[in-house]
């Protein structure tokens, strides 16, 4: 464990920005810590603290210049790893016929994503099962991208972490990861890429010290978690609870708004869509954040599959915590608790679980 | 399925490039569907080879991709052919094609009918409406190797006789299969006009055909209830429910496993199907708006 | 939804403040392409050389408010092969809707009008659709111009558009602008709105009124009225969130009819 200056942090993204990454870090925007292209320390949210609970989230103000006292806004790796949209491929047609090509990067700088939380780095360990093996683009950006953690000081009121366990520490995936502390930060190395960049900061070696408040730090955090999610006997647990009477009960306040699946940091549907320009010489094909919750994502053969609201809710939670496991091999939620802050009506995937847990193997009476 | 299992990563990364076909020519089928016949621009067509059973996704320029099965002989590689369903934006506008026109084709994709499974045995091949068309090329290359098989038997319905694709081939592929020892029924539900087959749901050929479940492997295609019914029949009969497969249908986009759409229930049905074993599937058909 | 290589366009309207045809006026840069790819050959805002149908595609903007227009609307689905009705007023009744099933036209003319003599006009504003079969709706106050742009462009290479019944959520979402009802406390229609306008009152920080009208079946936009009333709303203002540019759509007509029913 090593130790830089408060200072170091400015220098760690001045130099990453000179050596051409895309420098996101968390700073604050209509009400929210939010991940942006940042240029120095002091686009940092200093002094802000977070207020999380089911469908609300307010931020206050501390006054005391601590940078990392919260615990994350709706942003993950995911906006730039696995972008909103992008454009795949470019098609031309003229006399000759069609040409297909690979539609060009938009920016094509490495990225630097600085304050990532445990959480994120095991989302992104999560998609990185999905698309590594299939597809270029994240391949590439994953490949050159330089991911730095932040271990969590104070999670936040839908935190379940310790659950799932993905954190509060951060323990794998990252190349740097600081804890932030009175005069600086405690700086751990995770890679070759993270050891150079220390040594270009010039970090000195921790103290006893320095290495024991990280972990009361950890201990204190793990201990704060705002939720608990007992997630024994999955995947059967929700597979053989499939006609339960919950997801009917959900339904009746689920708005199927998509919110929970696009601030997932491991949700990865997506559509592609076409356009075509006015003329008809150009067409594009792109990738769109798609959610299970749309009822046209599941439009087959002229009919929509999931058509309740309850089948939708089914659908969404029964893959994050069972059939991913089968697919991936994991687990697809990562805890971090997103899915119930910015649900707009405080949905709360654990009570949800529980529920069905406490009631396993009721079936719905259907009445004509 | 245990929870160690990790699905395979798909052969070639993002999803095989698209390749482009011209429309050689259009055969209408049924009032709602037709099949087009294509062939590779230049040397498209390298290295391409699929199975039965298998899917292409089919682009069309400026209006886009939609998951299509290839309804033609694997023999043939190079002069493919997909009976298109109108039913969406996309299918819709096939309707437009004309022979000349070119479409962006990439695949294969999918996993093909068991074909060897059956060998040595019996192979029962039921299928409704369009239905019909995924298992075309599984009928052919089970001709091709007809000494593979005891008895091939073919098992088909549609609602009504203008609904039965290949229509123009059923006197011919008739008495094809009487010469090849292929034993071909033929149902509607509901007859229109001259119609010399036979009258009921396809399920109602079973007693007809004199299936032997213990030789039996029987592999079907068509309309999800057809599939339940055919699925119960044939268990019924005494089919072990590890010797059936069938084909689904759900919304695909990507073909390779990413996009999410085709989900059921643990399954990505374009890379852990769209051929499944009953026994695998058949409880997650049971539950509604999976 | 076939069209010839060069369709002839035509652009009419009905009861309605002309913002929508404005969106194709204002293609600026889109307009020159536009030009070359089809002709319009009616479109009374733009040019005075009106050319009689048949049309391939007519874009109608307006409600059915008045005897006439119940008339009009009638000769231009038959001079029309495709019919696209565009904005809220064509597609939901509009504003002027909110007379419909109040049984107060009558007052409100005399309030409004100087001259309520000169006045004729239907009991109730409806869509288009209520009238006559409709091929496609695209909805908004205005409509978004990129939206009826990729819908033509598509009409041209051979395809029904296609036009997302998802929530304006989703697109908030993508474009990362933060939820003004969980960060704020704000109510916003954009959980059971559909999308298409680009999120952009969210991006402004403010909540969605749902001018592009309620997004896909089934939809649950009491659940959100209910939300409203824990919020601080009452139950009649969490209602007339639903009263609004797009009002006399079906489902905000009826989530806003059950939320006042907690008010009693």
């Amino acid at each position: 464990m090593w130790h830089i200056e408060r200072e170091g942090l400015g220098r760690l993204i001045r130099l990453l920005a000179d050596r051409g990454y895309r420098v996101i870090g968390p700073t604050v925007r209509d009400d929210a810590i939010v991940l942006e292209e940042i240029e120095g320390l002091e686009d940092l949210p200093a002094g802000v603290r977070e207020v999380q609970g089911p469908g609300s989230y307010r931020l206050e103000r501390s006054n005391d210049g601590r940078l990392f006292d919260w615990a994350h806004g709706p942003d993950a790796g995911k906006r730039f790893l696995f972008p909103p949209r992008e454009r795949l491929t470019e098609i031309r047609r003229d006399r000759e016929g069609m040409r297909v090509g690979p539609a060009p990067e938009e920016d094509d700088r490495p990225l630097a994503l600085l304050g990532l939380r445990s959480c994120d780095l095991h989302a992104i360990a999560v998609q990185d099962r999905v698309f590594m093996g299939l597809d270029e683009r994240y391949r590439r950006r994953r490949e050159r991208a330089v991911l730095i953690g932040v271990n969590c000081a104070v999670p936040g009121g839908t935190c379940f972490c310790v659950s799932m366990g993905t954190g509060p520490r951060c323990t794998s995936g990252f190349d740097l990861a600081l804890t932030e502390l009175a005069d600086g930060f405690a700086l751990e190395v995770g890679s070759r890429v993270g050891q150079e960049l220390r040594d270009a900061l010039g970090a000195r070696p921790a103290s006893e010290d320095e290495r024991a408040e990280v972990d009361a730090i950890a201990t204190a955090a793990a201990e704060r978690m705002g939720r608990t999610l007992d997630v024994s006997d999955m995947p059967t647990l929700l597979y053989r609870n499939r006609e339960h009477p919950r997801w009917r009960e959900v339904a009746e306040r689920c708005l199927a708004c998509t919110n929970c699946t696009m601030v997932c940091p491991t949700c990865f549907c997506h559509d592609v869509v076409d356009d075509v320009s006015l003329s008809g010489d150009v067409a594009t094909r792109s990738r769109e954040w798609a959610s299970c919750f749309s009822a046209e994502y599941s439009w087959a053969a002229g009919v929509v599959v999931r058509e309740s609201h309850a089948a939708r809710y089914r659908q969404w939670l029964t893959h994050k915590f069972a059939s991913w496991i089968d697919q991936f091999g994991v687990s697809g939620c990562v805890g971090c608790g997103r899915c119930i802050t910015w649900c707009p009506v405080g949905i709360d995937v654990t009570e949800e679980i529980a529920a069905i847990r406490a009631t396993d193997g009721a079936v719905e009476v259907r009445t004509a | 399925m245990s929870t160690t299992e990790l699905r395979e990563p798909a052969a070639q990364p993002e999803g095989r490039p698209m390749r482009i076909a011209v429309i050689q020519r259009i055969v209408p089928e049924t009032p709602e569907s037709s099949t087009y016949w294509m062939t590779w621009r230049g040397n498209d067509g390298e290295g391409y080879a699929f199975e039965a059973g298998q899917f292409n996704m089919l682009y069309l320029f400026g209006v886009g991709e939609v998951a299509i099965s290839i309804s033609s002989n694997p023999m043939h590689p190079h002069h493919l052919g997909h009976t298109v369903r109108h039913v969406g934006r996309v299918t819709n506008a096939f309707r437009n094609l004309r022979p000349g026109d070119e479409i962006g084709v990439r695949g294969p994709f999918g996993k093909p009918w068991p074909l060897h499974e059956a060998e040595g045995g019996d192979l029962v091949i039921v299928a409704g409406g369009v239905g019909v068309c995924p298992v075309r090329p599984a009928v052919e290359s089970a001709m091709r190797n007809r000494d593979r098989y005891r008895r091939l038997i073919l098992l088909l319905g549609a609602r009504t006789p203008d609904l039965l694709p290949y229509k123009d081939q059923l006197d011919e592929w008739v008495a094809l299969m009487e010469r090849l020892g292929v034993e071909l029924h033929l149902t509607v539900d509901e007859a229109v006009g001259t119609w010399l087959y036979d009258i009921g749901v396809v399920t109602t050929l079973f007693p007809k055909a004199r299936i032997e479940p213990a030789r039996t492997t029987a592999f079907m295609c068509g309309p999800e209830v057809m599939l339940r019914f055919a699925g119960r029949g044939l268990r019924e009969l005494g089919v072990p429910a590890e010797r059936i497969y069938l084909s689904t249908e759900r919304h695909m986009e990507c073909g390779i496993g990413l996009c999410g759409h085709c989900q059921l229930g643990p399954y990505f049905v374009c890379t852990d199907g769209p051929v499944f074993r009953y026994d695998e599937i058949a409880p997650l058909l049971e539950v509604r708006e999976l | 939804m076939n069209v010839r290589s060069r369709p002839r366009v035509a652009v009419f309207k009905m009861a309605s403040c002309d913002g929508c045809q404005l969106q194709i006026l204002d293609a600026e840069d889109a307009l020159l392409e536009l030009a070359g790819a089809i002709e319009i050959v009616n479109f009374a805002e733009a040019s005075s050389d009106l050319r009689p149908g048949p049309y391939d595609i007519t874009l109608v903007e307006g409600s059915v408010s008045t005897p006439e227009q119940e008339a009009q609307i009638r000769e231009i689905r038959e001079a029309s092969r495709i019919l696209i009705t565009i904005g809220a007023c064509a597609t939901a009744g509009g504003i002027q809707a909110l007379r419909n099933a109040t049984g107060r036209l009558e007052e409100f003319v005399r309030t409004v009008y100087p001259t309520p003599e000169y006045v004729r006009t239907l009991e109730d504003s409806h869509p288009v659709a209520d009238h006559v079969p409709v091929d496609l709706e695209l909805t908004g106050c205005p409509i978004d111009r990129g939206e009826l742009l990729h819908a033509l462009a598509s009409l041209l290479a051979g395809a029904k558009p296609r036009v997302s019944t998802s929530p304006v959520c989703l697109e908030c979402k993508r474009r990362g602008a933060v939820c003004v009802v969980v960060a704020k406390g704000e109510p916003c229609l954009g959980p059971v709105t559909r999308t298409g306008c680009g999120a952009i009152c969210p991006r402004f920080g403010r909540g969605c009124y749902g001018c592009f009208g309620p997004a896909q079946a089934p939809g649950n936009a009491e659940a959100l009225g209910r939300r409203f009333i824990e919020l601080g709303l009452r139950p009649k203002e969490a209602a007339d969130r639903f009263r609004f540019i797009t009002g006399w759509a079906p489902a905000f007509r009826e989530a806003a009819a059950r939320l006042e029913e907690v008010e009693r």
